[in-house]
């Protein structure tokens, strides 16, 4: 039987030869295609900043993938950070604050609930849970607008609530809290610390917050990042000197001649300063990134496994 | 006690999730707080703006679900037959650093990318018989423009998501597969192609949904070109036109926002109500 069955195995094999070289030669292509699509991007943004608009614009005959200079790198940034009295500070530490002040309330509202719904019951568990998935499958932009009509009729549009506490809503947390609990502890452990007479906040703190760490790193890292880039919802709720980097990025494709070559005013940015402030504003998130490797390949990996 | 361990999120659900809709709801059939039906409504669709801007959002959604659906299948199987441990590895993840730029970066970068004079591309851009950035941003290109954008961005993600779905399928049925003398081709599509059916449906409903939603990307490309890509190109950036607009029309705008949302929800509950993915009860 195993003879037969190697044997038809190794035959196979040799009948396809060219085929299988044929579909390796796919594979690679494909692979190196794609992978020249993904990071050619990356690697041009890396480099821009360093260079002049001439030596962008190749008109110094430099090709767009090499390196300028360090001083032309510390010219783009020094006009950069003198634009508009360092409008760019301001944009980043608005950033900060909102994506910092949502991710304290998110956790704090988001681990507690993940936990009643995994591993309390109670009357309203199915319907609210059924409401977070609903939720959490609505694309976010969907709710801007309806959020801003909201807020503008009790009169917050304009104050960085209106863009703090719409962060702060994240149900995709709540159903990754959810997952976890009702995944990692086990109800018999819990049952017996309750019937030893342990309340409730004495269960949750003492059993399930240690236990808690991998999501609340999970959902701290979703909510970051998702609002860290967020652009329609801030964009609606606050405007100027209030706006944060991603909006304030925007903002200064009106300032940059080459895209607006009616602009008037004399301060102006070049496409390098541009390329550099896109490059700073995602900054906080590609090091995130970087330094979360090994936990996103795997940890996303995870995530899929769990439905 | 387990209402006062939900209580902030409860709050912030009814605030965030369905107080919106439903005040949406209330705005879209009342004008000055009087119930006017359907009209809002009717006012919305009869503008001349909002024809061609369901026919955009439309032939964006078609154009990237297929080739988000096509393409994350086809690199998720390949990364995935990569036995090279750390190869695999890298691939997936230099295939989902582009995530990090989601939202108004990656349309930043994409800018110049699209830029013949300065595009690391700029060759293919002029062999494709483009000269200057407006011509490359012209109307009858932008639902492939933002494609390539949302795939660039998105489907890193998706391609981690389904390599994962791949390595559950367990291994005595691979090497089934493998015995029968059935070739990389066949297995993928016999085998790991109908096992991912449920995956690749929810990332086709996931897109679909935030597809209809296109808002940054062409929100500003219109401000890089002055208007060579209308202000008013997708439906949520009409809507956004007439509530911040001359009009000031709150109402039509709810009324916009009403319509893009049953789409969203009615997508949702297809998902939640038909169980399976989400079933762990």
């Amino acid at each position: 039987m195993t003879a037969t069955s190697s044997g038809s195995a190794t035959r196979a094999d040799s009948a396809f030869a060219p085929a299988r070289w044929l579909g390796r030669a796919f594979v690679v292509v494909l692979i190196a295609f794609f992978t020249v699509f993904f990071v050619i991007p990356l690697v041009w943004i890396l480099l821009a900043p360093t260079k002049s608009e001439t030596g962008l614009n190749r008109l110094n005959g430099e090709s767009s993938l090499s390196f300028g200079s360090f001083g032309q790198l510390a010219e783009n940034w020094h006009t950069l950070v003198t634009f508009q009295d360092g409008v760019i500070f301001t944009w980043l530490g608005n950033s900060v604050l909102y994506t910092g002040i949502a991710l304290l309330i998110t956790l704090v509202v988001t681990i507690p609930a993940g936990y009643a719904l995994g591993l309390m019951k109670f009357k309203l568990r199915r319907t609210l849970l059924a409401l977070t998935l609903m939720v959490m499958l609505i694309p976010n932009t969907a709710l801007v607008l309806p959020i801003f009509l909201e807020m503008n009729a009790v009169n917050l549009v304009g104050t960085p609530w209106a863009v703090i506490l719409p962060f702060s809503f994240f149900p995709f947390g709540v159903y990754l809290t959810y997952i976890y609990f009702s995944t990692a502890i086990s109800h018999d452990l819990l049952d017996a610390a309750r019937v030893d007479g342990a309340g409730e906040l004495t269960v949750f703190r003492r059993i399930a917050m240690p236990l808690a760490t991998p999501v609340i790193a999970l959902v701290g890292f979703f909510t970051f990042v998702t609002n860290w880039n967020n652009y329609f919802l801030p964009f609606v709720m606050v405007q100027g000197r209030k706006s944060p980097i991603q909006v304030g990025l925007a903002e200064l494709i009106s300032s940059t001649p080459a895209f607006n070559p009616t602009n008037v005013t004399t301060l102006t940015i070049s496409l390098p300063q541009l390329a550099l402030a896109t490059l700073i504003s995602v900054a906080p998130v590609l090091i995130v990134f970087l330094f979360s490797q090994r936990f996103l390949v795997s940890g996303l990996t995870a995530g899929a496994t769990k439905g | 006690m387990a209402y006062a361990f939900s209580s902030g999120y409860i709050v912030l659900l009814l605030a965030f999730g369905i107080g919106p809709m439903v005040y949406a709801v209330y705005l879209a059939f009342t004008k000055a707080g009087e119930f006017v039906g359907f009209d809002n409504f009717a006012n919305v669709v009869d503008d001349f703006r909002f024809k061609p801007a369901v026919i955009h959002v439309a032939s964006f959604v078609a154009i990237w679900v297929v080739t988000l659906i096509v393409f994350v299948v086809l690199l998720a199987l390949v990364v995935h037959s990569i036995r090279v441990r750390w190869l695999s590895s890298t691939s997936r993840f230099l295939f989902y650093i582009p995530g990090a730029l989601a939202g108004a970066a990656s349309v930043m970068l994409w800018l110049f990318m699209l830029n013949p004079s300065v595009s690391p591309v700029s060759s293919l851009l002029t062999q494709l018989g483009f000269e200057n950035f407006v011509e490359v941003v012209a109307q009858p290109n932008l639902p492939v423009i933002f494609t390539v954008i949302a795939f660039w961005t998105g489907a890193g993600g998706w391609i981690i998501i389904m390599f994962g779905a791949l390595n559950n399928i367990p291994n005595e049925v691979m090497e089934a597969a493998r015995i029968d003398g059935a070739g990389a081709v066949k297995t993928a599509l016999h085998i790991q192609i109908p096992l991912l059916k449920k995956w690749i449906a929810y990332m086709g409903i996931i897109a679909l949904a935030s597809g209809t939603q296109l808002f940054v990307e062409p929100k500003i490309l219109s401000t890089a070109t002055r208007g060579t890509v209308p202000k008013d190109y997708s439906l949520n950036q009409l809507a956004y036109v007439f509530a911040f607009g001359p009009q000031s029309d709150f109402n039509g705008s709810a009324a916009i926002s009403v319509m893009l949302l049953v789409v969203a929800m009615g997508l949702a509950a297809f998902f939640v109500f038909r169980g399976g993915l989400f079933d762990r009860h």
